[in-house]
């Protein structure tokens, strides 16, 4: 059994959780606890994905990564650089998918906290940086590590946004979740069911592992609230 | 010295506050929602004023929008309402948080009376959800003296306390100030603890100053 479609899928999924963590934590942490006009445009346009059929995602990403598109022609013309038809393009279709779950954990997580602990923190000297390093980021961490599992997990598992801009090819681009569509489709019901195994166990023990800990953690804050 | 001169719209009402403190207990009396800590967070530097002057010994804090120094530059020193101990740091941590890495001789010294005169020597080890009420009053007061502070503000520092924890604490304070010589600033809606506390006693009223009445019990106590 070629195992290429597994590991091409924990690789997309890594580098495209690593991706939108810094995205999402970026942006979640500049829009929280801000007022300005058009915020819930910004918001709405980020969490659209999520709402979206991943056929339209993936439609919009080849209007714009394609041969023709606004990006994909510029950096085809200024770099020699192809994005369709690769495993960037399967990284790019995880990240614009899994980036709503990544921004609402972090946006929740950041808006949670107690702003007079970073208030605090301002009066004894502490800069901005500081203060997120130190007080914001360890606080919210719950939150943001509940993102990061539910990022990955949505990695591992995209399919339509990524079939649009990356395609079916075997060795480069055939990931689990496509593996499994082509092996059913050619009637290799066999290679199709060893795939589905191994993904729903991939799955399965991300958000098992993913409850145990938050339960834990919640035990720990309700503790700390006496 | 400290000179505060500021307005600021507030949602019901403006504020509209002048006062002078040396280096004495101010107390900032009036009912809840009369914009007695809106005052404090103006002087630390967390909300800004709309117009007017903060000055702390002739550095100037605020003189316009234009021209307000960054709450870490202050040197203030600041007793939250709730204390606001950061959870996931020990007392030691939460005390030295504002230190810098390379602690002086007399810095060390300075730590070091504190946790005596406080007596919380033996809960540095410990967390915030670990200590009592009193000792996390205690904690946040010696964590807002350890910057060595030109100003300590201080919000209902004593509001979340039992009776006698709160006589307690109240003659603490009064030690503490009598050791430190800064001007403290502190927001009670308690009439008998501003008069316990305060050397002077300012009323508010829907942001305006409407009174001020020197502390009675004072003198009888300290001396």
């Amino acid at each position: 059994m070629n195992l290429s479609p597994l590991l091409l899928s924990v690789k997309v999924a890594v580098i495209s959780t690593a991706i939108v963590f810094v995205l999402g934590v970026f942006l979640a942490h500049l829009f929280s606890k801000r007022q300005f006009f058009g915020k819930s445009i910004f918001e709405s346009l980020f969490l659209l994905p999520l709402v979206l059929p991943p056929t339209v995602v993936g439609f919009g990403l080849l209007i714009l990564f394609g041969k023709k598109g606004w990006i994909g022609s510029w950096l085809l013309e200024t770099f020699d650089i192809q994005i369709v038809f690769t495993w960037t393009a399967a990284v790019i279709a995880s990240v614009v998918v899994s980036f709503p779950l990544m921004y609402q954990s972090a946006a929740a997580a950041f808006d949670s906290l107690d702003n007079k602990l970073g208030d605090a923190a301002r009066t004894m000297g502490a800069s901005e940086w500081r203060v997120f390093r130190t007080i914001t980021f360890p606080l919210a961490w719950p939150g943001l590590l509940a993102g990061l599992v539910l990022s990955f997990a949505r990695g591992l598992g995209e399919f339509g946004a990524t079939l649009m801009l990356a395609g079916y090819i075997p060795g480069k681009t055939d990931t689990i979740p496509m593996a499994i569509y082509f092996a059913v489709e050619a009637g290799k019901m066999e290679k199709a069911t060893f795939w589905v195994v191994i993904i729903t166990a991939l799955g399965f023990s991300t958000i098992l592992w993913l409850n145990w800990w938050s339960k834990r953690n919640l035990r720990r804050f309700a503790s700390e609230k006496r | 010295m400290l000179d505060v001169s500021i307005r600021k719209r507030l949602n019901h009402f403006e504020l509209d506050v002048s006062f002078q403190a040396h280096n004495e207990i101010i107390v900032l009396a009036g009912s809840s929602g009369a914009g007695k800590t809106s005052i404090l967070q103006a002087i630390a530097g967390l909300t800004e004023p709309d117009s007017g002057i903060i000055t702390l010994n002739g550095k100037s804090f605020f003189s316009g929008k234009k021209n307000s120094l960054p709450a870490r530059s202050r040197n203030i020193g600041y007793l939250f309402q709730d204390y606001a101990l950061f959870p996931h740091m020990t007392v030691e941590r939460n005390i030295y948080y504002g230190l810098h890495k390379q602690t002086t001789a007399t810095t060390g010294f300075i730590i070091e009376q504190l946790l005596t005169v406080l007596g919380i020597s033996h809960l540095l080890d410990k967390y915030p959800h670990q200590i009592s009420g009193g000792e996390k009053q205690r904690v946040a007061l010696a964590r807002a003296l350890a910057t060595e502070p030109d100003l300590l503000l201080l919000d209902e520092p004593l509001s979340a306390l039992d009776e006698e924890t709160r006589e307690e604490c109240q003659d603490e304070l009064l030690r503490l100030h009598e050791l430190w010589k800064i001007p403290f600033l502190i927001v009670t809606h308690s009439r008998s603890e501003a008069e316990k506390l305060g050397d002077r006693v300012l009323h508010l009223k829907k942001g305006l100053l409407v009174n001020e009445s020197r502390g009675t019990m004072k003198e009888t106590l300290v001396h």
